[in-house]
């Protein structure tokens, strides 16, 4: 099972979190600060995972964000490094060519991906397509209802105002 | 598809993100969202907001909650937007509660209600919505609430439904089990819905359910073993394959059912065999997937029955991962191997100059893995190597909870493995030392009595001299600073009891230091208290062995700041103490008998029959009667209260019969008519030996270390430290050794001549590795700088590696926190506000690849030119140079049109700031 699941920059700022299991507000910036303390400062070429309080830690590194997923002593790690490939490279394909700039401002965006392929700290959805079928069902149907300011120009209007 | 339109929040919002990724400390970037907190405290209250405007509210305390403040604030806000028709709203609602709020929290009482109504509703989308906040938000207490609706949405016509209430009844499961057992019928029809997406669903909590049962689902092992056949010739729909392999989540899924099915159980093992032999023939190790797989065969394969044919192709699965030379397989293949050795322990055999590299390796996770594999591994005959391995280790890292498991682990070999007393005691000298705090005071309770009892054998000289050497150590040792409680306490009554019992020291000089201790932890009460009962007894044994008893001056004052101590304990050892002192030898023989620590203690006589005819006459004379059980009981506890120590230490289990000694070994060495007496002189004199040596761990003298082999030889030796031969394998020259290595796997040695090229060849390992990994290991060491990394996915260039160590050096000031400076404009810019810069855009951004100008056309344009001949680079070259500059991956187009976007938007992103834009997947 994974326990949570954090997005932090190089710098070590939170992009996205995301807790499986119940951790207080305090616990959970304990537990930010001290994973971050210990993912960025690993060596290239090392593995990509770190053992922490009993729980072991996979993480990867893309452009300059690390991925990183909690899990169990007695789950796979290798397969967790896939099960993070495949939420970056379906976020990949929603956002055409995914940069960390989408996932700052757009960090719910990534939550809403992110609750299509993990429920309850468990692989749901393996298959790319349907997640992909089911996000963009939902932003359709955002669309139809004219929520969402599409155009530039719209934004503008709306900043300046 | 996708997004692409625009970040769709208000310039406010916009500026927040963009300052917090400005903040160049912890310090400010708190003060912002603590002054965002102020403002949307007040601006959420205020009446009549537009929902849009609510939605971004709620988004921007996600995003507080996000950065670890606290939101709660906006929850009730969160909940009742979870309550609005509009579907955008509702799950922006339902996002910000699932993520705010944690199982127990009081709220959600008020969502049940919304959540039975959207799971009924006609539109999935809404009920995927609310499934998603019910596997989130839903306890013990509300699972009734939903439970029926769930079920029926089993068999909803749309597969995302049918998949999120499969996973909502897991997570029932996980809550209370009981509340969802009596459904196991409904997961096992749903194990043959048409669609892959809820099968593969329903394969978690069947796990579930099997872990707990495995008895109740052996029937389902065929259908198991027929689907993973299906999937494994690619009998799925293609959007399951990722990266070429056949549907490889699920795959894993099944085999580690497959393993807890098989377990024990040769019939439905048999069953197994070819799919998991195809798997594994099928697998391609090139790929991390196809090791995830393949990793997951081999904890299936040695789980189940065991099949010769499947070892077989697991072992080999095992050599090719370790000789990977990626950390990640390398770090698989031990943990293989650990779980294969539990069938065969002689695979780890030939693996073992493997085995030694991973332990030496820099990366500190692999290391922990080894010792893992170590841990499981270790018999008598290896058992010191091992042993001294870990607390080598132990010393050297500072993580606590680590420290604590390897130090238990260290106890746990010791006691059941240790060659000797003697080297029992040394172990565990060393671990109190260096991890006292952290292990378990039982385990000061056993050694204390281990040295109490000794040998358990009628051999009172090997027990004294076991003592003496005790004593030595402690009185070496106790001068070291910030040594742990525990350690202190045992070293204390060691020397009370035995301190003076040779002769060798005199009972002033073991009082002194007993002075010492107490005094030195004048704050420890527990230590101080074991002092002074440490100071009586060697105090009445002079008494009583009929010599006069000066006590210093130390002592005596000692004695009488501890008569006015404010906790009554030591008040009453120190008047004790006074009191015994000035008693005649023979009743100090009496009170504090020499060495009796180990006596029986007199059973007490329960019914005290001795007072019958008092009670008796009592009773006559109209006294009440003495009753209640329970009475009676408290009064002897109190009577027992003195005792309470001899008690307490039998309480604790350890196993007190004699070690296992490899009994050839000693033979080998001595002559066979040596009595058991001498043996012990013998080991006595080099432990002696050993004492006089420094006791950091590692630095076994030669002499000690011959000592260990001795034992250790004979017995088939698979794990030899590679110190301990120092002597002889300097001189050994390389190519002689490398034969050497090729043999030993062969395992044809003769006992006999065994020793030296077992002992060998890790040494020659060692250096192998030292002269092969050498390299690698000090620069790793350094610490990340240069060097690019080979990741064929993630774009990670050679430049940006760079860009890495300098980034550390200047913090990061540029807009979105993203700013290592590039190539040369870092040293100048890095100082400047990025947003000045952005007003003069034009002239000072010189580097950058991103467009200047608001206006797409010219952006494009623009960005030809500068960038066109890194496009080039990219093409051709996927690591890039170290000298390019590019800012950007490949998708330069994209990229560019998102900062046009942002900057039009008014934030600017600097250009320096290159990874920002930089595609995730390069």
């Amino acid at each position: 099972m994974i326990h949570f699941v954090l997005l932090i920059s190089r710098q070590g700022k939170v992009r996205l979190t995301k807790w499986y299991s119940p951790y207080s507000q305090k616990e959970r910036s304990k537990v930010i600060r001290e994973l971050s303390g210990m993912i960025l400062t690993r060596g290239p070429k090392l593995s990509n995972f770190v053992e922490w309080r009993g729980f072991k830690v996979v993480y990867k590194r893309y452009a300059s964000l690390y991925f990183c997923m909690c899990i169990n002593q007695e789950d796979n790690e290798l397969e967790i490094l896939e099960i993070i490939h495949h939420f970056v490279e379906i976020l990949d394909r929603y956002f055409g060519s995914v940069c960390e700039l989408d996932l700052i401002f757009n960090f719910h965006k990534a939550y809403y991906i992110l609750d299509e392929i993990l429920i309850a700290g468990e692989l749901q959805e393996s298959s790319k397509k349907t997640v992909a079928r089911l996000v963009s069902a939902q932003d359709s149907l955002v669309d139809a209802a004219k929520e969402e300011a599409n155009s530039i120009s719209n934004i503008i209007a709306q900043a300046t105002k | 598809m996708g997004s692409q339109g625009g970040f769709g929040q208000s310039k406010e919002f916009l500026d927040l993100v963009k300052s917090i990724g400005e903040s160049r400390s912890k310090a400010e970037e708190d003060r912002i969202v603590l002054r965002e907190i102020e403002t949307l405290r007040r601006r959420i209250t205020e009446p009549d907001i537009p929902k849009r405007k609510m939605k971004e509210y709620i988004i921007r305390l996600v995003y507080i909650e996000m950065l670890g403040h606290d939101a709660s604030f906006g929850y009730i806000h969160a909940v009742k937007m979870t309550h609005d028709d509009s579907l955008l709203l509702k799950r922006t609602g339902y996002l910000a509660v699932t993520l705010f709020l944690n199982e127990d929290h009081d709220l959600i009482i008020l969502i049940v209600n919304t959540i039975q109504k959207d799971l009924k509703s006609d539109n999935f989308l809404v009920v995927c919505a609310a499934l998603n906040a019910v596997c989130k938000l839903i306890n013990d207490e509300t699972i009734p609430a939903v439970l029926q609706q769930v079920v029926e949405l089993l068999y909803h016509p749309k597969e995302a439904v049918r998949k999120k209430a499969v996973m909502a009844l897991h997570r029932f499961y996980q809550r209370s089990p009981s509340s969802v057992t009596h459904l196991v019928t409904n997961f096992r029809k749903k194990l043959c819905d048409n669609d892959p997406g809820v099968m593969g669903a329903t394969l978690c909590p069947l796990f579930d359910l099997i872990m707990i049962d495995v008895n109740s689902h052996k029937d389902l092992v065929g259908s198991f073993v027929s689907i993973l056949k299906q999937v494994a010739e690619r009998r799925l729909p293609k959007s399951y394959d990722y990266h070429q392999t056949p549907a490889p989540f699920i795959q894993i899924k099944l085999l580690k059912i497959l393993a807890l099915l098989g377990s024990g159980d040769k019939q439905s093992s048999e069953q197994m065999y070819t799919i998991i032999g195809d798997i594994m023939r099928r697998s391609d190790t090139t790929s991390n997937i196809g090791n995830a797989i393949l990793y997951e065969c081999i904890c299936c394969v040695s789980s189940i029955h065991p099949s010769p044919k499947l070892f077989g192709a697991a072992a080999d699965a095992i050599a090719k991962l370790l000789k990977s030379d990626v950390h990640n397989l390398r770090y698989m293949g031990i943990d293989a191997l650990g779980r294969l050795i539990r069938i065969n322990p002689e695979v780890a055999e030939q693996h073992q100059l493997a085995v030694i590299d991973c332990l030496e390796d820099p990366d500190d996770t692999l290391k922990r893995k080894t010792f893992e594999l170590l841990y499981k591994m270790t018999k008598s005959s290896n058992v010191e190597v091992i042993v001294d391995r870990m607390i080598e280790y132990m010393i050297s890292i500072n993580d606590n909870h680590y420290k604590t498991e390897i130090a238990s682990r260290c106890v746990e070999l010791a006691e059941q493995f240790a060659p000797s007393n003697r080297w029992f005691i040394q172990t565990m000298n060393k671990v109190f030392q260096h991890a006292g705090d952290l292990v378990n005071p039982k385990v000061a309770h056993n050694l204390m009595r281990l040295i109490a009892e000794g040998f358990g054998e009628d051999d009172d000289t090997a027990d004294s001299q076991l003592r003496s050497s005790a004593v030595e150590s402690y009185l070496r040792i106790m001068g070291e600073p910030k040594l742990p409680s525990t350690f202190l306490q045992v070293i204390c009554w060691v020397l009370g009891e035995y301190g003076t019992a040779d002769g060798k020291y005199s009972a002033s000089y073991i009082g002194g230091k007993l002075c010492d201790v107490a005094e030195a932890h004048s704050s420890d009460d527990t230590v101080k208290a074991y002092a002074v009962t440490a100071l009586m007894k060697v105090c009445s044994y002079e008494k009583a062995a009929g010599r006069k008893l000066d006590m210093l001056s130390e002592c005596q004052s000692l004695i009488e700041s501890l008569s006015a101590s404010h906790s009554t304990d030591l008040q009453q050892r120190a008047y004790e103490l006074k009191a015994i002192i000035s008693l005649d030898g023979i009743a100090m023989e009496n009170i504090m008998p020499l060495d009796a620590s180990c006596e029986d203690i007199e059973v007490i006589d329960k019914s005290l029959s001795f007072l019958n005819s008092y009670v008796q006459k009592s009773l006559e004379e109209g006294a009440k009667p003495y009753l209640t059980e329970h009475e009676r009981s408290r009064t002897r506890n109190i009577s027992n209260f003195r005792n309470h120590d001899h008690h307490d230490a039998s309480t604790h289990s350890l196993r007190f019969e004699a070690y296992e000694v490899p009994k050839p070994v000693i033979s080998a060495r001595l002559p066979p008519t040596a009595s058991l007496t001498e043996l012990a002189a013998v080991r006595e004199q080099s432990y002696q030996r050993e004492v006089h040596r420094s006791p950091s761990v590692g630095s076994l003298s030669d002499k000690g270390s011959q000592e260990l082999r001795l034992r250790l030889d004979g017995v088939q030796k698979k794990w030899g430290r590679p110190t301990y031969s120092s002597a002889a394998s300097p001189s050994t020259s390389d190519s002689e050794s490398h034969t050497v290595n090729g043999t030993g796997k062969g395992k044809s040695f003769e006992p006999s001549s065994r020793r030296q090229p077992e002992v060998e060849i890790p040494e020659e390992k060692q250096k192998l590795a030292a002269s092969l990994f050498g390299g690698t290991t000090s620069k790793s060491e350094k610490k990340q700088s240069g060097g690019g990394i080979k990741g064929s996915k993630a774009t990670r260039s050679t430049a940006d590696q760079t860009r890495a160590t300098t980034a550390v050096v200047h913090p990061p000031v540029d807009l979105l926190d993203f700013g290592e400076p590039s190539g040369a404009a870092s040293g100048s810019s890095s100082t400047v506000d990025p947003f000045k810069q952005l007003e003069g855009l034009v002239d000072t951004n010189q580097y950058s690849n991103v467009s200047k100008d608001p206006d797409l056309l010219s952006l494009y344009s623009d960005a030809a030119s500068t960038s066109g001949q890194n496009q080039n680079q990219e093409t051709g070259n996927l690591s890039h140079g170290s000298g390019n500059r590019t800012t950007k991956g490949p998708n330069l187009k994209d990229a560019l049109g998102k900062d046009a976007l942002v900057r039009q938007m008014g934030v600017t992103p600097a250009t320096q700031n290159p990874n920002l834009f930089k595609d995730l997947l390069g």
